[in-house]
């Protein structure tokens, strides 16, 4: 049994941690050991998910995840429905929590994405809760509602059109107080599929030689919208999502393979390209938009 | 009515997107159901039109459009009646495109040189999209005129070449040119005379 310890604060960056746990392990039986994680955020839980459904598909069952039982964590995953979708990756060694309360600050519990009718519903159900968060709370005018289910949409459609494996959703609001001093939502999208050098690799590799890699294929698809189909009204859902995210002061970071490349806003101070990262397949789109300054004068 | 024939359809996008793709949601995101929509509009026009159409193609009742249902129900259908192989002579006037709605739609129109008209909640019009800025200054030109006869073109505006631009516009189907009189009509006031 090969263990992989579970970070303590989990969230998009300390996922490279478990990826690189993930990949040292061979193809023995594998157990998630999360006694010790006192934090997540969506990309962490999400991140968790996809890391389990690499080593399920890798050693043909179920890794094994413990958690801590009746740590506040372990309630959170179950307020953000994670047990509800783990079940079907991890073999749990924690009784779940009966999940008997909402929370304001949820916006989007975990959601696998598999079909465009998933798309659909999760862009339905975030216009009632979004409205408040994003006005109330991140001070965001009302019309932010459309423009960021528009977000939401397209970076979904990109675990269906590219990924061609499943994929999960979820978003929420945090109190940045150290870092930022300011309330932040975060949202996250995963896929475990073939990653964005994979899906561009047919149509632009031979072009860009033994440049070629994750990097390249990030660059190219985030920084000038390429896209494995030679139809030209397509490419433009990246493009127009850092635009909007820009806008609203935010962070989108795209991890794929070995590499993540992000726009930076001011604020943050995240290297705008990595590589040599611990591989990890697919595509991991991380999106931060923080509350907006309210000039009181 | 205008002495040539020209076939008024309205298309209540909101209403097709619910009865032919997803019964539940007025929300226009993903690129298959923008597909689907589109395919629903072409059917609507060759079950209802004539070899010469103008559609208003309603998106008041549509609460969110993403970039890839815009480029399938925008961008994509007026290719399709832009090709020298299309099915007819379709013109269209798209009517409720909100503020909310319209950067969607100007990118997928601006990234494949397209242009449309559409109907602003004040109940004028506009052309949204790509456009030259002699195509915009002859084609607000005429709006503001209705129509015009061949022998006004030069009076429209100031300057030379109004005729080739006023052709321009009737290729990109901003403009509708009367087969029998050769008046130069904008689609608007096509709209007012069909309805």
């Amino acid at each position: 049994m090969q263990i992989i310890p579970v970070p303590g604060t989990l969230d998009a960056a300390s996922f490279d941690q478990l990826a690189k746990e993930l990949a040292k392990s061979g193809e023995g039986k594998v157990l998630f050991d999360g006694r010790h994680l006192r934090w997540v955020d969506p990309g962490g839980i999400i991140g968790l998910l996809a890391a389990g459904t690499v080593a399920r598909d890798r050693q043909g069952t179920p890794p094994k995840l413990q958690l801590l039982e009746g740590a506040d964590v372990t309630k959170y995953l179950a307020r953000m429905r994670f047990f509800e979708v783990a079940e079907s990756v991890f073999d749990l060694e924690v009784r779940p929590p009966r999940r008997s309360w909402s929370s304001s600050d949820v916006l989007l519990e975990i959601t696998p994405i598999n079909t465009n009718p998933d798309i659909h519903a999760v862009v339905d159900r975030v216009q009632q809760q979004a409205g408040a968060i994003l006005s109330k709370t991140l001070n965001y005018p009302a019309s932010a509602v459309v423009q960021f289910s528009v977000i939401l949409s397209e970076v979904c459609q990109n675990i269906i059109e590219h990924a061609e494996a499943p994929g999960w959703v979820s978003a929420q609001t945090y109190t940045w107080a150290k870092r930022l001093g300011r309330q932040v939502l975060i949202l996250s999208v995963a896929d475990v599929g073939k990653g964005f050098r994979g899906s561009l690799a047919d149509t632009h590799a031979t072009r860009f030689g033994n440049r070629w890699g994750d990097a390249t294929a990030l660059e190219a698809a985030f920084i000038h919208g390429l896209t494995r189909f030679p139809d030209s009204g397509r490419g433009q859902g990246i493009q127009q999502i850092r635009k909007q995210v820009r806008r609203w002061e935010g962070a989108i970071s795209i991890r794929s393979g070995t590499a993540r490349i992000a726009d930076v806003p001011s604020w943050d101070d995240t290297p705008p390209l990595e590589e040599n990262l611990p591989p990890f397949p697919g595509a991991q789109i991380h999106i931060i938009l923080p509350a907006q300054v309210v000039d009181h004068a | 009515m205008p002495d040539f024939e020209v076939d008024p359809v309205s298309i209540d996008v909101g209403r097709l997107v619910r009865r032919n793709v997803a019964s539940l949601y007025s929300s226009l995101v993903t690129r298959p159901t923008g597909q689907a929509v589109r395919l629903a509009i072409e059917n609507v026009l060759a079950e209802e039109a004539g070899p010469v159409s103008l559609s208003v193609i309603d998106l008041s009742h549509v609460t969110v459009i993403d970039f890839s249902c815009a480029d399938e129900v925008v961008a994509k259908l007026l290719l399709r009646f832009l090709e020298d192989d299309r099915p007819r002579d379709a013109f269209f006037v798209f009517r409720g495109i909100r503020e909310l709605h319209r950067d969607p739609i100007e990118v997928v129109l601006e990234r494949q040189t397209l242009a449309a008209v559409s109907e602003t909640e004040s109940g004028a019009y506009e052309v949204i999209g790509s456009t030259s800025w002699e195509e915009l200054k002859v084609w607000q030109a005429l709006e503001g005129r209705g129509r015009v006869k061949p022998k006004e073109v030069h009076d429209l505006v100031p300057g030379n070449g109004v005729e080739e631009t006023l052709g321009s516009l009737v290729r990109r189907r901003l403009v509708f040119r009367n087969p029998l009189s050769g008046e130069y009509q904008a689609l608007s006031d096509l709209l007012h005379c069909l309805t």
